[in-house]
């Protein structure tokens, strides 16, 4: 019998090769659209269900009671509620050409290469357990065969089973895993074996089903009836622990690597979510459908100490079924095969992108577009990882020896792969989310479960001493492993979890709140939590500087020279030109790299596209650099605007410059023909009495004397006017000599008001002489030609019958002020300002130049002082402000 | 929002597609609460038997994914117009 099984296991073997092979050249041709049916998506979905689950469901059910079923609905949960995570997962995943887990997390995390390694260390020390349980569950179902058939032939050897199984896998998934370098790294060989592997473990567990309720228990309500009345009906109920694993099975459906592998990466439409949200769930009902039945038969039929987790294939046998048993442990064998494969190709993928390739670039000094074939390198890297994966799971059940503590992995390997949780999650939902705060919280949970989980599942003294379990970690009680912080009583997969989750998502927090992401992470990050905003271009070149040729040459290398150039001359055409090579617009970069990415991961195809065009997308150096030049610019356009007001400014000055010049001249023009004007009236008489005393002999003496007088008078006034103008001409230009000397106000009005000699009629002066007495230091007979020049005004411009000119005189802090105030009718409010320009009187009455006061106004300046008309006194008044001394 | 439409109420269609994001958003949480049940049933009471509650857990299994099949159909229409704003939400 054992023979037949090798052999129908070889036969399920070569069928498996053969739909594989099949499926890789339909999808090669580019036909077989069933290839890429919603339902093979939801099949493929059922790497979920390995040989742990199908086994041991049983196994636990007849251990733990309805234990198992938590395992099924945490994974239902996230299908049915796909429209929250999954949707927006698979639409990242197909946007950013995510090839793995640890490639969604590095890239959301700005393509950071430590991340993925971290997550890729962490994926592997997860899964390689679970892979030697995988190996096992093919090696205890084999030889549960052995222990009811005839002795077996001399060849087999038991122990061996483990290394040829890990040995055929490892050949199947290097075949038709690593077969191509696909863009968008699908393997469509692959996923239809799954997915046929799917409908062989689901018949075969349905099939062991339905022979146990119709054929050993005899009906419905009799396997009911045996149900209650078995041993299991006293399970323990743990709420804890059934909502741990509720949320643990939850977690892994999303972050284990195989299952990131079929729900994201191989996933070809995003509208297979919606199908496979109901059809998944009700592939693992029906899986878990008669795992209850199956075990209640097993208590009851078997021996005592009977192990419970072979009853699928134990019953028949014992009933004599062989063949059924024999389908069952196909069925055991296609869940675990399935599962190997899957995972193999999932941690190779993560080992040869972010571990191996990178180290190769590294390394390899050499100029990408002219070194060896990258593709070929790859390959090789990828097909080498598998191996070494397989590896690892063989010699991990070697070593472990198998058991009870590998029994155990399938939940610890779930908690440790729910610890990328709130980095991916947070990385989806959270913007502000970094790199650092992603890796401590990594790190952290990895290193709580690790301690409280992982190594003390495999009892005291095999990895952790039995003190430190004990006793805690350097004898501090409150590290004991399974009761951190004193936490006791709690079952330990609960405790792992509520640790190494909770500090693990609050390191996450912590730190990305207190760092601060580096330009590419934000850019990112933007593009993660955003994605359904727009069709996610990722981060951008800043400048294309690549030879469009090196680009080609090394694509050719990664995706094949005919998906290259495919890819190269779709670009062309879209920039409209002819042949293959595009212009290396940062735009087509991108879509390139994104490409790549799909062959060797974002990380490696930024680096390897860095590589050619000399500098790497976007650092904090080109960041700094251009805030530097715009900075600059700023500068420079302020400097300008400064200027440019200056020279407004300085345009303004010589407009009014220029104005004030015309002034001038026309004052200059208007003061010519004044002077001309004031000349030729006494020049004209002159001339007509002089012409007269010269033609006109018969003129008497009185005649005579008379008109000489008035010649004399116009020559007297002629005089004074050019000494008015020459006195105004001196003033005017500064050129005057002042006589500074001290004497007393008093002394300087009593001589101008001797000097004018008015009679009391002609003009009534009223001072207070008390008030005068203050000492003067100026040039006294010209402030007296002022007070003069006041009282002369007044006596002939006074309109009043009893003219009368009141001088008041006052200090006003550093100035004295001299008020003349006359009783007359005042100046016209316009010609206020006017009075003091040269030749400008206020009427025609009193004959004069009109310089008087522009005289006195120069005199004022010159003397430090000022003089102004002063409204609003009842009649003219003229305020003279001297500095007080 | 479609700025084309004029009304202020949406067409039937969108509407019935927009409650049916609503649903697909609940029926999780709603699920989760169903299947955390047997978790606060008191240990070792034994006042519900095995199979009332497998019988309970299949129940509530079998109606999640009729329900989220029949959601199934209106989320992965083609859906016009209106799509981002909604997923916009859903996003964030």
């Amino acid at each position: 019998m054992v023979n037949s099984l090798v052999a129908v296991s070889l036969a399920y073997v070569a069928v498996l090769f053969l739909v594989a092979f099949y499926a890789e050249r339909l999808a090669a041709r580019g036909r077989g659209s069933w290839l890429r049916s919603p339902f093979v998506y939801t099949l493929s979905l059922s790497v979920y269900c390995t040989a742990w689950t199908f086994y041991g469901a049983v196994g636990s059910a007849a251990r733990a009671g309805l234990e198992f079923l938590a395992i099924y609905l945490g994974p239902t949960l996230v299908l049915i509620g796909w429209w929250w995570v999954l949707r927006k997962i698979v639409r990242i995943g197909r946007s950013q050409k995510i090839t793995s887990i640890a490639d969604l997390i590095s890239s959301r995390y700005g393509k950071s290469n430590s991340i993925a390694v971290v997550v890729t260390i962490m994926a592997v020390i997860g899964t390689t357990p679970y892979i030697a349980l995988q190996l096992q569950s093919v090696t205890l179902s084999f030889n549960a065969f052995l222990v009811v058939s005839e002795p077996v032939s001399d060849l087999y050897d038991p122990r061996s089973t483990a290394f040829w199984v890990a040995l055929g896998l490892a050949f199947f998934t290097i075949l038709f895993g690593t077969r191509n370098l696909d863009a968008n790294e699908r393997h469509h060989g692959v996923v239809t074996a799954i997915a046929l592997e799917a409908v062989i473990k689901l018949i075969a567990l349905v099939a062991v089903g339905v022979f146990v309720v119709w054929q050993v228990m005899g009906g419905p309500a009799e396997t009911f009836a045996a149900i209650d009345a078995s041993e299991i009906n006293l399970w323990q109920r743990d709420g804890g622990r059934w909502t741990g694993i509720l949320f643990v099975s939850a977690a892994a459906f999303i972050a284990l690597p195989r299952m990131f592998q079929v729900l994201v990466v191989e996933n070809d439409d995003e509208k297979h979510l919606a199908t496979a949200s109901w059809a998944f769930p009700i592939y693992v009902m029906l899986m878990s459908l008669f795992v209850v039945p199956i075990a209640v038969a097993g208590l009851q039929v078997l021996p005592e100490g009977a192990n419970p987790d072979l009853f699928v294939l134990t019953v028949p046998l014992a009933h004599g079924w062989d063949g059924l048993a024999m389908f069952a442990f196909i069925g055991g064998f296609s869940a675990a095969t399935s599962m190997v494969i899957v995972a193999a190709i999932a941690l190779s993928t993560m080992v040869s992108n972010h571990v191996v390739m990178p180290i190769w670039l590294a390394s390899s000094s050499r100029d990408l577009s002219v070194a060896g074939d990258v593709r070929q390198i790859v390959l090789y890297s990828r097909r080498l990882s598998i191996a070494g994966i397989l590896a690892l799971g063989y010699f991990y059940l070697r070593l472990t020896g198998g058991g009870a503590a590998l029994a155990s992995i399938g939940l610890i390997s779930f908690a440790g792969v729910a610890q990328f949780l709130p980095a991916m999650l947070g990385g989806i939902f959270w913007r502000a989310a970094n790199r650092h705060g992603a890796l401590a919280g990594l790190l952290i949970g990895f290193v709580i479960w690790a301690y409280t989980l992982f190594l003390p599942s495999f009892g005291p003294d095999a990895l952790i001493s039995k003190q430190i379990l004990e006793q805690g970690l350097f004898g501090l009680s409150w590290l004991r492993p399974n009761a951190l912080f004193g936490v006791d009583g709690l079952d330990s997969l609960v405790h792992a979890l509520v640790w190494s989750i909770s500090l693990n998502t609050l390191a996450f927090v912590v730190v990305s709140l207190t760092t601060f992401p580096n330009p590419m992470e934000r850019l990112q990050g933007a593009q993660f939590v955003n994605v359904f905003d727009h069709s996610a271009e990722a981060s951008s070149w800043s400048k294309g500087r690549a030879e469009a040729e090196d680009l080609l040459l090394m694509s050719q290398r990664i995706i094949g020279s005919t998906e290259a150039q495919k890819i190269f001359r779709r670009e062309a055409e879209r920039q409209g030109i002819g042949g293959y090579l595009p212009d290396t617009t940062p735009g087509f970069l991108q879509r390139l790299e994104r490409e790549l990415a799909g062959s060797v991961g974002a990380a490696t195809a930024h680096a390897m596209v860095a590589q050619i065009v000399g500098r790497s997308s976007v650092s904090v150096d080109d960041l700094m650099r251009v805030a530097d030049e715009t900075a600059q610019i700023m500068e420079y356009s302020s400097q300008l605007e400064v200027k440019s007001s200056e020279l407004t400014k300085t345009a303004r000055q010589l407009t009014e410059a220029n104005e004030k010049l015309t002034n001038l001249s026309v004052q200059k023009d208007a003061f010519l023909s004044q002077v001309s004007h004031e000349l030729r009236t006494p020049m004209t008489s002159i001339r007509a009495f002089s012409e007269i005393l010269e033609n006109e002999g018969e003129l008497n003496a009185d005649e005579r004397a008379k008109y000489a007088g008035i010649i004399h008078g116009e020559t007297i006034r002629l005089t004074r006017l050019l000494d008015d103008l020459l006195d105004l001409s001196v003033l005017e230009n500064g050129q005057v000599k002042l006589h500074i000397a001290n004497g007393r106000l008093v002394d300087v009005i009593d001589q101008a008001i001797a000097a004018t000699h008015f009679s009391k009629d002609q003009l009534l002066i009223s001072r207070t002489r008390a008030n005068e007495k203050i000492d003067v230091l100026t040039d006294l007979d010209r402030l007296s030609q002022v007070v003069i020049n006041l009282i002369t005004n007044a006596a002939k411009y006074c309109e009043s019958e009893h003219p009368k000119l009141t001088i008041l005189v006052r200090k006003d802090g550093q100035f004295l002020v001299l008020d003349f105030i006359d009783n007359g009718q005042g100046v016209p409010r316009e010609l206020q300002e006017e009075i003091f320009e040269k030749f400008s009187r206020a009427t025609n009455r009193a004959a004069g130049a009109g310089l008087g006061l522009a005289i006195c106004r120069e005199v004022m300046t010159n003397l430090g002082g000022q003089i102004s008309y002063l409204p609003g006194q009842g009649g003219a008044a003229f305020r003279i402000m001297l500095p007080n001394p | 929002m479609d700025e084309k439409r004029l009304s202020v109420f949406l067409e039937r269609s969108s509407y019935r597609r927009r409650r049916a994001r609503d649903a697909s958003r609940v029926l999780p949480i709603l699920c989760l609460f169903l299947f955390s049940i047997p978790g606060l049933w008191q240990v070792g009471t034994g006042e519900i038997v095995l199979s009332e509650a497998l019988t309970f857990l299949f129940a509530v299994w079998c109606v999640a994914i009729l329900i989220a099949a029949a959601l199934s159909r209106f989320l992965s229409e083609p859906v016009v117009g209106d799509d981002a704003s909604s997923d916009q939400q859903s996003g964030g």
